[in-house]
């Protein structure tokens, strides 16, 4: 089989779809299961490009119910694997999300948010997906979701994205937008060598001794693959360290649907990434996520240019949500604005965290997300 | 300083991709900051589109036009949505065939260029849009007229280089001209 080589190193000029598509085969995935759906196809049109070159495997599948399923069985069978969708998708995607979660299988979902619900605008922008990333399937379950606002991030993130849901054993997350994602920018890819890479625990355990689901210290458990002579049970029931079903068992439903959670919250601190721009002064916030981040950085720019003492927080992890950070940055401020393209998501998650400051919500639909100078005119209005 | 431009057109006339090699050539062939965004309808081919490309020796925040300073124009349907919102003593850049119509405007520069007349003068009219981009190379000189060949070289399918690279010159020529008259 010809090869190609798997990191393109040097300097691009790319869209942010294809940047997550080289993300992707950069972190080592080589299991690739989709349907296509705008505003994410070129992920994987470009995968399906690169795959049989590079020795992975690309399917289309009949919809998105199978793709994820299809991803689940691959990360069993050992290989890092992904899927990239839309809303409609991602909502189809969402029952299986939940056994990907029950049965700890890594595995990277991209949703590149569209105007919704529904079909809703498949070619326009959209971040009203952002609450089902975390609630879309049934059950008490955590996930990890991270939010890109550059084709450099539709890169980093997605690599970064492997790397969390390999260490943690998780669904991970790249919650995209139309706008960062059909976006051209310079994309930089560094030498190989200098890219981390995170791969799953293995057991250092003989088969017989092995226990599939016997969480280590960090509340993850070491992953044998199907076909490595490690014979064990993997279902979406309640289950115990064997893999065995427990539906009878309050102790067992317990212990396994509180470490499914723990081993994200306990572990946030480590998860958890959000940047910070003129913040320690900030009499006024922005807090802001993809696209829409790029405004508010704009905003708070010119709103210190004409004396009004603004800062920016902008959201890389979705979930966990930097609930600590905000709660610190909020303390001086005497109000937050949250600009976002829906309705009101990841502002309650604000309010609840900032309890003692005013929170402002700037929703945007359609076309475009909210202007820089929109974003100023609630800094103005709200800063006096 | 940050220079804004904007391309609009129909589906299928290679809107997006000016937009992109405009950027392309900024970025990776002139070591500006640039960047390109788009904006479809669901039908692709035939629908409304526009191409933005922000240009900055500065690190871009906001990558979306909002206010352009040139418009380049290539159907009646876009030009009414989008001619009346070029900044002040902006540049529109227009194909006369396609664009009948015209409106009064005050305070903008109109350069009109037979793009698609001349590209089925070569012989494809699918080149319309790299005349176009010559001219616009000719008329604003906000991208070198080196990166931009290099660029649409680094764009085309495979073949079509010379076809290309002659549209290019001509747009370029054509640009030139009415640009000095």
């Amino acid at each position: 089989m010809a090869k190609e080589k798997t990191v393109l190193t040097g300097v691009h000029f790319m869209s942010g779809d294809i940047a997550c598509a080289e993300g992707a085969i950069a972190a080592g995935c080589r299991f690739f299961a989709g349907y296509p759906i705008t505003p994410a196809t070129e992920i994987a049109e470009h995968i399906a490009a690169r795959m049989p070159k590079i020795g992975g495997v690309y399917v289309q599948m009949e919809d998105e119910i199978a793709s994820i399923a299809a991803v689940i069985g691959a990360s069993y069978a050992g290989l890092k694997a992904m899927t990239a969708t839309s809303g409609p998708g991602f909502s189809l995607m969402q029952e299986n999300i939940g056994l990907a979660a029950m049965t700890e299988a890594p595995c990277v979902i991209v949703d590149v948010m569209r105007g919704g619900p529904s079909t809703g605008q498949p070619t326009l922008p959209g971040q009203q997906d952002v609450m089902q990333a975390k609630w879309g399937s049934h059950g008490d379950y955590e996930i990890i979701a991270l939010a890109p606002s550059s084709v450099q991030e539709m890169f980093d993130l997605t690599i970064e994205a492997f790397n969390l849901a390999e260490t943690y054993r998780v669904p991970t997350m790249v919650m995209a937008d139309e706008v960062v994602a059909h976006m051209w920018e310079k994309l930089v890819i560094p030498p190989a060598e200098e890219i981390k890479i995170v791969n799953r625990k293995r057991p250092n355990t003989p088969p017989e001794q092995y226990l599939p689901f016997m969480p280590e210290d960090d509340l993850v458990p070491p992953m044998a693959c199907f076909g490595e002579g490690y014979r064990f049970h993997a279902t979406g029931l309640t289950h115990d360290e064997h893999g065995y079903p427990q539906t009878q068992s309050s102790e067992a439903q317990t212990k396994l649907v509180q470490r499914l959670c723990d081993k994200i919250r306990k572990n946030a601190d480590k998860i958890v990434r959000f940047e910070e721009t003129m913040v320690e002064d900030a009499e006024i916030l922005v807090v802001a996520y993809g696209i829409v981040a790029r405004a508010a950085l704009s905003a708070v720019r010119k709103a210190r240019e004409n004396g009004i003492k603004a800062g920016l927080l902008r959201l890389v992890t979705l979930w966990p949500f930097p609930e600590k950070h905000i709660a610190k940055a909020a303390e001086g401020a005497k109000a937050i604005i949250v600009p976002e393209m829906n309705c009101g998501q990841m502002v309650r998650e604000v309010e609840r965290t900032a309890k003692e400051t005013s929170v402002f919500h700037l929703s945007k639909l359609g076309e475009e997300p909210p202007t820089p100078m929109e974003i100023f005119e609630a800094l103005r209005r709200h800063s006096k | 300083m940050r220079v804004e431009i904007r391309f609009a057109g129909f589906g299928g006339q290679g809107i997006i991709k000016s937009g992109i090699m405009t950027a392309m050539a900024a970025c990776i062939y002139s070591g500006k900051h640039a960047v390109q965004t788009q904006s479809y309808g669901p039908e692709s081919r035939g629908g409304a589109c526009k191409s933005e490309v922000v240009i900055s020796d500065d690190e871009i925040d906001f990558p979306k036009v909002t206010e352009p300073d040139v418009l380049v124009v290539m159907s009646q349907h876009a030009y009414n949505e989008y001619a009346e919102n070029v900044k002040k003593g902006g540049i529109i850049i227009l194909d006369p065939d396609m664009i009948p119509n015209e409106k009064k405007l005050e305070k903008v520069k109109v350069f009109r260029v037979p793009a698609t007349k001349m590209a089925e003068e070569l012989g494809r009219r699918i080149v319309a849009n790299v005349v176009m981009l010559g001219a616009f190379t000719a008329i604003t000189k906000i991208v070198d007229k080196k990166a931009l060949k290099e660029a649409i070289k680094a764009n085309v399918p495979k073949g079509t280089e010379k076809l290309n690279s002659a549209a290019f010159e001509r747009g370029y020529e054509y640009g030139g001209k009415i640009a000095e008259s």
